[in-house]
């Protein structure tokens, strides 16, 4: 047995460095002691397989890389290694993740800690390789934890904590950045090295899986006398994941000195409109807040979301409970209502908020977001009388 | 054909208590399987009879290590669990042994066999072929043969049952290059068993196609299973053949050939061409269709 293997985790350097997104994902996850990698190539994910089997090439990961036919197959070879106790890894992005959904819905219910980074992109049709949200929006029910990062540097730190979460809750975590925005952007992040991980993220010992020692049988058939009390648990799971993540984001901060929360309210306290987000779309609303390129936007406060499962509810009751008029800019919707993260806003203050709660929905299929269109989406809900605007000039 | 006697073993990997019918071929073939290859084996299963008769939560019937996930993936599962194997330094020590029925194996996850064999793991793939998606209630697989009375391929006044032939799945393996291709059946087990003796010990990909007759599917007598498929054999219905490396390296031969109709005959799936003499001509066809598989594999001895 090579023991360097699965204990040892990558050998990549870690340290400040200028590195593209994806690169920097890469490493991260290798840091991160992953064993085995399977995936399927699909814009905007590509660099971040293809630096994989670099890393893998060059001698600095110690993972078995294996290429699957399809982003099914990828999720299924995962779903394989991780029920024989090794830390996994995928990435894929819009047609991919669609295509992996029987096996999402799979891994969550079979509870194995998969770890998968979704470049979030637009779906077909029309045809589209550019950013929105769409695709992991429509994989909410999945059974996933589905974390945003608003920055390279976040989306590398939530990777180390969806490992520890994941593994601590057995409930696979999805990690979604802006396809392109953050996939392929350059900059400067902070990466850290596998003696440091380890200190945050040890070594995962499950005790049931593939083991000719121990014979378990996994995915057994279930009738109707315990189906709903399993899918129950997965509920309750991830309900109670919420505490545990906001534990281990603290214990993080100690460890790296970088901030994680579920979410974060920024801008003026006494805000009376609040524009709610997820994703790097939030640095575009806070410069546009801050240097308030619109008059709408003095004195708006700002609420990020980063947890969108397990999702926060008392605590954005907490923070935007008081405000008066709420603003929901969502790169997605779900056709026929309004933007998915707008429902989700909804459903927690329902009966617990006067506020009046606009959907805005913005940059779908790559469109471009402006400092100036988060002003005039601002102004337009103020305005309209509709549930749902779409704002693309 | 394996003349050696057969030593049963007082228990088996594949305990009783499981739900498939009496005289289920697909059942026998399981316990056939995991007897040879040795509590040294992990198995990933399709969604199927093989599954749902096996692992009735909060049961089981596998004394092996065993997983399902979904119809199409049982050979997914198997190259995932070979590469967390090989960086563990256990792949050398263990058998991993996909299953499909003929739908999850000629169908739906036709895709994923074919990368996992163009990967080249060293995995055993085997298919349960009885013809048809019998644990949904009969229905037509591409693996059905020609004529089959099927729940969606009924014969009528303008049906002969399926018009279509079965596929050649075996031919499929072959052009993927496999070290080791065979089919076998629960009406020869000794014959089965040497298979996968030698399969288990060849390294790479390798196929095995299981001729596993379906009492309620194929509308026949639970003591008639055997004898059913032997018949599909001695008739060259279903030829029962082996390639090494490519090269046809075993075949069981017949020595007096069976006219296809005593094959036909003990099934109520083709009971409709025995009416008339639209059905007289469709067995004519399918008699073709053994002599073709009796002259290209040299199946009847002289």
């Amino acid at each position: 047995m090579n023991k360097n293997m699965s204990a040892k985790g990558g050998s990549a350097a870690g340290g400040k460095k200028i590195l593209e997104g994806s690169r920097a994902i890469a490493e991260t996850v290798n840091n991160c002691g992953v064993a085995v990698v399977s995936a399927y190539p699909i814009t905007p994910q590509t660099h971040i397989v293809e630096e994989l089997a670099k890393i893998k090439a060059d001698g600095q990961g110690n993972f078995e890389y294996v290429r699957a036919e399809s982003e099914f197959a990828a999720i299924s070879i995962v779903l394989g290694a991780a029920a024989t106790g090794v830390r996994t890894y995928t990435a894929t992005s819009a047609q991919g993740l669609l295509l992996m959904t029987e096996v999402l819905f799979n891994v969550a219910g079979m509870r194995l800690p998969v770890v998968m980074t979704d470049a979030n992109r637009a779906i077909s049709a029309p045809i589209n390789i550019w950013n929105d949200q769409q695709d992991a929006m429509t994989m909410r029910d999945s059974g996933w934890l589905m974390v945003y990062g608003e920055t390279v540097q976040e989306t590398c730190d939530l990777h180390i904590l969806a490992y520890k979460i994941a593994e601590a809750t057995l409930i696979p975590a999805m990690v979604n950045l802006d396809g392109f925005v953050l996939t392929h952007v350059v900059e400067p992040v902070e990466i850290e090295d596998a003696k440091k991980i380890k200190i945050f993220l040890s070594a995962w010992k499950p005790t049931e899986i593939l083991d000719v020692k121990k014979p378990l049988t996994l995915g057994a058939f279930v009738t109707p006398a315990h189906y709903m009390e399993i899918r129950k648990e997965l509920h309750d799971d991830i309900v109670a994941a919420k505490k545990l993540m906001t534990k281990e984001m603290v214990n993080f901060k100690k460890i790296f000195g970088r901030k994680l929360s579920l979410c974060e309210y920024g801008g003026a306290k006494d805000a009376g409109t609040v524009i709610v987000a997820m994703g790097s779309v939030l640095g575009t609303i806070r410069e546009a807040v801050e240097t308030h390129c619109n008059a709408s936007l003095r004195n708006a406060g700002i609420l990020k979301i980063t947890s969108l499962r397990p999702f926060p509810d008392e605590e954005i009751i907490k923070l935007i409970g008081s405000k008066k008029n709420i603003i929901v800019i969502d790169k997605s919707i779900s056709l026929g209502t309004e933007g998915i993260l707008a429902t989700e806003i909804r459903r927690v203050l329902y009966g617990k908020s006067k506020a009046r709660i606009t959907s805005v929905i913005m940059g779908l299929g790559g469109r471009d977001i402006t400092m100036e269109m988060i002003g005039k989406a601002v102004e337009e809900s103020k305005k309209t009388k509709e549930q749902v605007i779409f704002i693309g000039k | 054909m394996p003349t050696k006697k057969y030593k049963a073993p007082l228990s088996h990997l594949l305990n009783p208590g499981h739900s498939a019918c009496a005289g289920c071929g697909m059942i026998i073939a399981a316990r056939l399987l995991l007897d040879t290859a040795g509590p040294n084996t992990i198995v990933t299963n399709a969604t199927g009879c093989s599954e749902v008769t096996t692992t009735q939560y909060p049961m089981t019937s596998f004394k092996v290590p065993w997983i399902h996930s979904l119809f199409e993936n049982p050979a997914c599962l198997a190259s995932g669990i070979l590469a967390a194997l090989k960086v563990k330094g256990l792949a050398d020590k263990t058998n991993i042994i996909a299953i499909g029925g003929d739908g999850a194996t000629f169908d739906i996850g036709l895709a994923h066999i074919s990368g996992m064999w163009e990967r080249g793991d060293n995995v055993l793939y085997v298919c349960y072929d009885n013809e048809a998606y019998q644990n949904t209630g009969y229905q037509y697989s591409s693996a059905t043969p020609l004529d089959a009375n099927t729940s969606t391929t009924p014969p009528g006044k303008y049906s002969e049952g399926n018009d279509q032939k079965k596929k050649d799945m075996v031919g499929i393996a072959l052009a993927h290059g496999l070290p080791y291709i065979a089919t076998a059946t629960t009406g020869y087990p000794l014959d089965l068993i040497a298979k996968v003796k030698k399969a288990l010990a060849i390294k790479g990909p390798k196929y095995l196609q299981i001729y596993t007759p379906c009492v309620p599917g194929w509308g026949i007598e639970p003591k008639d299973t055997i004898t059913v498929a032997q018949l599909a054999v001695q008739s060259g219905f279903y030829p029962i053949v082996e390639y090494l490396n490519g090269g046809l390296s075993g075949k069981t031969k017949t020595t007096k050939k069976v006219p296809v109709e005593n094959f036909l005959k003990l099934q109520k799936r083709f009971k409709h061409l025995f009416k008339d003499e639209r059905g007289k001509a469709e067995i004519a066809k399918i008699q073709k269709i053994a002599d073709k598989n009796i002259e290209k594999f040299g199946l009847l001895n002289s």
